[in-house]
């Protein structure tokens, strides 16, 4: 069983973008081994709603059972709770909240609230450090990338709460890692899309300093080839067993099963 | 048989203290990608004790040494560009000259001068005199100074391709960041201009974009900083290119741009 819990469907609204249906986003699922993708409604964060794409997951969802949904919740929308509770009821692994995207403080008052209600509901709750790299973006596209110290913050923010953040680079993992106590930096996990590998070794050196249970495997598809990602696994050293970990057991412990 | 167009190695003079692991980590992940030749490239002491990107002709002279060196050590696995800063013309030409006698099989240009001046083209006639490619560092789309560099983008070096028809250009890093796509716009007509694969974006669509604008004939398989994103792009034109079309990018076509037998066993 692999897990890649950083997967996006739909359309990109500031370049093209092949094979972003849910079809499509399968069949590359099929063609580097992935069982399972934790889906994210693309399009939903460029809206003033991001909920408003929920519906379209959730029904994707119910069709194609190796897409789990990962519904987005605005936290300045009024009603918020609801979307939260809607994603408890559904048991979706995680939602997710962009808040940069959003137009949000990363750290503000929205935010906290949003981490203290999921750690409160033991939802995990992910976002994305960045979708593209910054120099290549759109000149329009503007949202700022998510920064350490939001992240320290969120973490700091409720006993309980547990993030999944994607397209991390290595100095973001250390800053929040080395700035949190071993309780909090307990409480996130990585995912590998935007960590490099050799020469640099910046993965694997992770690995070793912040610790293999930390890291999950996530690709960005179909924004990102998910090749990359297989591709940095397969140049490390690791056992059967931290391949697992990798690959599905630390996905199924952020979720909290 | 796979090229690397686009490595980098380090000295014991450059600004790294990690510089044995780093070379040995490219070396090993090589073996494990299954890449026959790094063709590289050393910038300097990479800052150590001039700029990276604006190194003295003395840090030159010691970095194309040590690379020459690093070929003759692994002769079955290492080719060099001969790195040289076109503000020091008489140094350059002469290192040049130097470089390519000492076995090294290119010239590599980073971002010292602009592109498109005319500084370029003593090297560029020195590249023509001796078949020889140049791999000219690239910001994709540039939109004003770039701190520590004089960089330039591929508008800007297709001002010099189209001033030296008869040189193989390698525009570098097209997936090294920037905006590829203005990058492939202004390449499209050039077929003096490689595109070289390498960098750390791994775009959904870029390779597709890149196949539509100078099709498989015009691209150069490489790494640069990031193996691992060098072996998914090349894992993606597996499923993507038929055999043919994959081996041209594996290699064929810089076997075509280089010296001939620069690569033993093509």
């Amino acid at each position: 069983m692999r897990i890649d819990v950083n997967v996006l469907l739909g359309a990109y609204p500031f370049r093209r973008v092949p094979g972003t249906s849910p079809d499509a986003v399968l069949r590359a699922m099929d063609r580097v081994g992935v069982d399972l993708g934790w889906a994210t409604h693309l399009p939903g964060l460029f809206w003033r709603d991001p909920g408003e794409g929920n519906a379209w997951l959730y029904e994707t969802a119910r069709r194609e059972p190796r897409l789990r949904p990962v519904p987005a919740v605005h936290p300045g929308l009024p009603g918020w709770e609801r979307m939260l509770a809607e994603a408890v009821a559904a048991g979706t692994p995680a939602v997710r909240c962009d808040p940069t995207f959003y137009g949000l403080d990363p750290a503000g008052p929205e935010l906290r609230r949003l981490a203290g209600a999921c750690g409160e509901a033991g939802k995990l709750l992910m976002l994305a450090v960045r979708l593209e790299d910054g120099r290549q973006r759109h000149p329009n596209d503007r949202a700022p990338e998510l920064p350490a110290a939001a992240l320290r913050a969120l973490l700091r923010s409720h006993p309980g709460v547990r993030l999944l953040v994607t397209h991390a680079d290595r100095s973001i993992v250390e800053e929040v890692h080395f700035g949190s106590t071993p309780a909090e930096a307990a409480r996130i996990w990585w995912d590998i899309c935007w960590i490099w590998g050799p020469p640099e070794d910046h993965l694997a050196m992770l690995l070793g300093t912040v610790g293999i249970e930390r890291f999950v495997l996530g690709t960005g598809q179909p924004l990102r080839l998910p090749e990359a990602s297989l591709a940095k696994l397969d140049l490390l050293d690791l056992d059967a067993d931290q391949r697992a970990l990798i690959e599905r057991h630390n996905a199924g412990r952020a979720e909290g099963r | 048989m796979l090229i690397d167009v686009h490595a980098h190695f380090y000295t014991g003079r450059s600004s790294r203290a990690d510089w044995r692991e780093r070379n040995a980590s490219r070396l090993s992940a090589g073996e494990r990608v299954g890449i026959t030749w790094h063709v590289a490239s050393i910038l300097g002491t990479w800052g150590r004790t001039s700029p990276t990107y604006f190194p003295s002709p003395a840090d030159l002279t010691d970095a194309n040494d040590a690379l020459a060196a690093l070929a003759r050590e692994h002769p079955g696995r290492i080719r060099g560009y001969v790195a040289v800063n076109p503000n020091f013309t008489a140094h350059a030409e002469a290192e040049v000259r130097r470089g390519l006698a000492a076995g090294l099989v290119g010239i590599k240009l980073a971002a010292s001068r602009r592109a498109d001046d005319p500084l370029l083209d003593p090297i560029a006639a020195l590249a023509r005199e001796h078949e020889v490619p140049i791999l000219h560092h690239i910001w994709q789309r540039r939109r004003g100074d770039v701190l520590g560099q004089e960089a330039s983008d591929a508008v800007e070096l297709g001002r010099l391709a189209a001033r030296h028809p008869e040189v193989s250009f390698i525009l570098a890093h097209i997936g090294g960041g920037g905006d590829w796509i203005h990058s492939l716009h202004a390449v499209h007509g050039l077929a003096n201009v490689f595109v070289d694969l390498s960098g750390s974006g791994v775009d959904g669509g870029m390779l597709e974009a890149c196949l539509a604008a100078v099709g498989a004939g015009r691209l150069l398989w490489g790494c640069d900083l990031t193996i691992d994103t060098g072996w998914a792009k090349l894992r993606y034109l597996a499923h993507i290119l038929g055999p043919a079309e994959l081996e041209r990018v594996q290699w064929r076509n810089a076997a075509a741009i280089f010296p001939a037998r620069a690569f033993p066993a093509d």
